[in-house]
This record gives C-alpha cells, structure tokens and sequence, in this order.
C-alpha cells in the first residue's frame, strides 16, 4: 500500500485528500447535521395532518344544540325545517357552547335572509317553496307570519298559485292563461292544509283533453281553441305526453 | 467470433439489462402512488345529491367561515355552479355568488331547456394528479383517503393548481401555499360533519365513510344512480354525484 502511494505523484495524493475531506464532510452535513424530519417526507406529513386537525372548530353541530335548546328542538323536529340544522341560519356557535353568556349567535330578522332560500329562481329543483320577495308581503318580515323553527303558510292560501308559483307563471304567458286550474284539477279543501297526502285530480285520457280540441267540441270554452281529430292525432299518445299543459304552445 | 454476431449480442444484452433496471426501479410513479381502499379503517367520501341543490351557497359561507378561505369569491374550497342548457345544445356555466340574487328577470325564456344547481368540492380522488405532480412532496393523501396539502413545506409553484382536472385547488393570497378542501379534517377527526354538510338546508351534501355499511353515504350510494365528474381521467374521484345531468364537466 505504502509503496503504491509513494509510487502516485504529490498532486495526486493531496487531490484525493481533498475530495475524501469533501465527501466526508457532506456525509456527515446529510447524515448528522440536518434534521430527520426535513428528510423524511413521512414526518412531514405526519406533522401536517397532527396541523389540520389542531385547526379551531366554529360550528358545533346540531347535537351541541339541542343539549340545551330543548324545546325549540323538539318543535323544529316534526316541521318542514327538521332536516335543517340550527347554525345554517343562526351561524356558527362554537363559541356559544363554550360561553353562553359572552357570545350569542345571530338571529337573522332582516327581510332578506329568508330568500336566500326561498326566493323564486329558475333553476332551483321544483317544488321548492319559492316566493317573490318583491310582490310578497313587502315590508313585512318573514317571521310575523312565518315560524322559522315550524314554518307554515299562515292561513289557507285561496290561489293554487300560493303554493303552485312556477306553474302559475308558466300558464300566464300560455294560451291556457284565462282557464282555472279549476278547469282540469279538482282539489279537495284538505289538500290546501295536508298538500301531500291529499292530491288533486289529474285528468286521465284523450278525450279529457277533447272535450276543447276535437273537432266536435260542445264546451263553450272551446270555441277558439284549436281543433284536431282525435282519431288520427297521435293516438298512440295521451296528449300531455307531447304538450305541457300549462304552457300547450307547439314548438314551431 | 465475427463481429456481426458480437453485435447482436452486445444489443440484446442491453436490451435485456434496460427492462430489468426498469423493472427494479419500478418507472411507473403513478400506479406507485394510487391507493387502494385500506381493508380496515376509514376511506371517506361524499355525496352530491343535485336534485336537492337549492344554490343558496351556505356551504360556501360555512366553508369560509369555518377555514381560513378569504372572503372573496375567487377563492373557494367548494363552490355552486349554476348551469344554464339552451335550446340549441349550448351551456352557460356561472359561479353563483354568495351575495342574494336578484329574482331572474324572466322565467319563461323560451331559449333555455333547463337549468339546475351543482355544487362542486375537491374529489379527493383515490389517484390524485395533483400529489404526483408536487415537486416537493408537500400535498399527500392520509390513510384515510383525504388529499392534504403541508403548508409548510410548500413552495407555492401551483403545478398542483394546473394539474387538477376539477379546478379545486388555489393559490392562498397570504401564505402563498396551494390551499384546497380538506373535507374538513379537524372536524372530521372529532366526529363533526365538515361544515358544508352541516349547514345545507335540504341535505344534498352527504359525507361519510365508504368502507362502512351503514354510513348516509353507503345508503346514498346504495339508493341512487351515482357518477362522478370526469371518470375518463382515472383519477377515481370519491365525490358521488347523484342525477348528474350530462352536461356537468
């Protein structure tokens, strides 16, 4: 050994001196000096999910709620608003469960936080309850007629279109627009108070329908209306299945 | 030997060396990652029931008040969209905003076919695109399937944010970090619901744990004809839509 390096030249020998001083010394930055938990992606991870769940909680929850809220509880369980839980209108209230006194959530009075929800748009599912809030009621908060924890139509509403608002306004720009729904629907007073067990009629067949548009039509509504021959028109059909009748336009 | 078949030979062996390299080495980083649902333990998901979205966006407000999402609506955890089919095949996507809209000036545009609410939120995929691009190891998926983004140790370069394919990540304007949703992972892990569930007022958000039987989830996935969004990309998304209309991307 001792022969082959003083066989090597002095450069040489110094050179690679230098680069073992070199690679020791990064060995020992990499393996001493830095911490595990920068090299070790698993820690990190480890750190940042112990980060996420330390993170503070605002909203308590329905079940921290109803620990003291009672009775307001038990009156929303059986309205419209059970599946509501209590801080989508009264915020968050984490804060609350810890200090009643200090901290008391929102209690939303203004006219227009009801309609965040309940205000007629196009696009939300039908049969949503949806109202206008311009025409409705103006000036009145919601809560003088309405019980936010069991809301209800205040009295029986006299118009289907109470209730029935985008049929109402989809049959007022249709050709249907002077018949009742009275015409075609007959709605027992139970319905206005239990709309969901008690349904109003729905006419059955063709000649239903006939009785304005075939061609020997008596009714004396029909007089303007559009004439065709049941036996040849569509009559593997049941005529809603091709026109909607509250808006019966045919598209050109 | 001649040289020819020396040739031949040398080639063959390196052909033969590269596909062993290759397979010690495993060159597919992507079908590393994916996870499989672990056997035991949780494996969350959630459901979107679209019928039910009224697009009042209190799962927006309760997402921004509940984590630390800036007020303004650029930057979103989860988001509605409110989808406008025309007539004629087009589709008007917008982002409802959390402020209340004005009633629409006419229900009866002859020019629209339908139109319908969807809410949108990190898929949490069980292939996460957005955690083999990260160069520094920062966004990671839990054991229980949540993708998570460590705040400290990301650099802020948004490659996650190009590689989403559901545009649900962000660029947090103070602490520069790619911030996303979490499915609420602090009150998850104290049996909360996340926020957004808590507060939807017709329940069409549904949050619980696929590997269990009877979670509302399981129930949910049970009962519905369920799709995800974008399934062609294989990222295998555990947000399950429900009445899904086609035109959704």
């Amino acid at each position: 050994m001792k022969k082959f390096l003083s066989k090597m030249p002095d450069a040489l020998v110094r050179l690679l001196v230098v680069f073992l001083g070199l690679i020791f010394v990064g060995a020992f930055v990499v393996i001493v000096l830095i911490p595990k938990p920068m090299k070790d992606v698993k820690i990190q991870w480890a750190d940042a999910v112990k980060r996420e769940q330390a993170m503070p909680v605002q909203y308590a929850g329905f079940h921290a709620c109803a620990e003291c809220h009672d009775k307001i509880y038990e009156k929303k369980k059986t309205g419209y608003h059970k599946d509501l839980s209590c801080e989508t209108c009264h915020g968050p209230a984490k804060a609350h469960t810890q200090d009643p006194d200090k901290f008391k959530p929102a209690i939303p009075k203004e006219r227009s936080f009801c309609p965040l929800c309940h205000a007629y748009n196009p696009s939300r599912p039908r049969g949503f309850p949806q109202i206008n809030p311009v025409a409705h009621n103006p000036l009145k908060a919601c809560a003088a007629c309405h019980n936010p924890h069991d809301p209800k139509p205040p009295t029986t509403p006299k118009e289907c279109s109470a209730c029935h608002g985008e049929i109402a306004r989809t049959k007022a720009v249709s050709h249907h627009v002077q018949l009742e729904c009275t015409v075609c629907h007959q709605a027992l007073q139970q319905h206005k108070i239990s709309p969901r067990s008690v349904k109003p009629t729905k006419p059955q067949n063709r000649e239903f329908c006939g009785k304005c548009h075939a061609k020997d039509a008596k009714d004396k509504l029909a007089r303007n209306a559009p004439k065709v021959d049941l036996s040849t028109h569509g009559e593997k059909y049941v005529c809603w299945q091709c026109h909607y009748p509250h808006s019966p336009e045919v598209e050109e | 030997m001649n040289s020819r078949r020396k040739f031949l030979r040398d080639v063959l062996a390196f052909l033969v060396s590269g596909s062993a390299i290759g397979g010690v080495f495993q060159i597919l980083p992507a079908k590393v990652l994916a996870k499989e649902a672990p056997r035991k333990g949780k494996w969350y998901g959630f459901g979107v029931s679209v019928d039910k979205c009224i697009g009042c966006t209190r799962c927006v407000e309760a997402c921004k008040t509940e984590t630390d999402v800036p007020r303004e609506p650029f930057f979103t955890r989860t988001w509605v969209e409110r989808y406008i089919i025309k007539r004629n095949g087009d589709a008007i996507v917008n982002t409802v905003e959390t402020k209340p809209e004005g009633v629409p000036d006419s229900a009866a545009d002859r020019s629209i076919l339908r139109s319908f609410f969807v809410p949108k939120l990190c898929n949490q995929c069980a292939d996460p695109p957005c955690v083999q691009v990260c160069p520094v190891g920062a966004t990671f998926q839990t054991d229980d399937g949540v993708v998570l983004v460590n705040s400290k140790t990301c650099i802020g370069c948004r490659y996650c944010i190009q590689a989403c394919p559901y545009g649900a990540r962000y660029l947090h304007p103070r602490t520069r970090t790619a911030d996303k949703c979490t499915f609420c992972y602090h009150r998850v892990s104290q049996n909360l619901l996340p926020a957004c569930v808590e507060v939807c007022p017709t329940q069409a958000r549904i949050f619980g744990d696929l590997n269990s039987v009877a979670s509302p989830l399981a129930r949910f996935r049970r009962m519905n004809k369920i799709h995800v969004l974008k399934p062609g990309l294989n990222t295998e998304p555990k947000v399950y839509y429900a009445s899904l209309d086609g035109e959704v991307r």
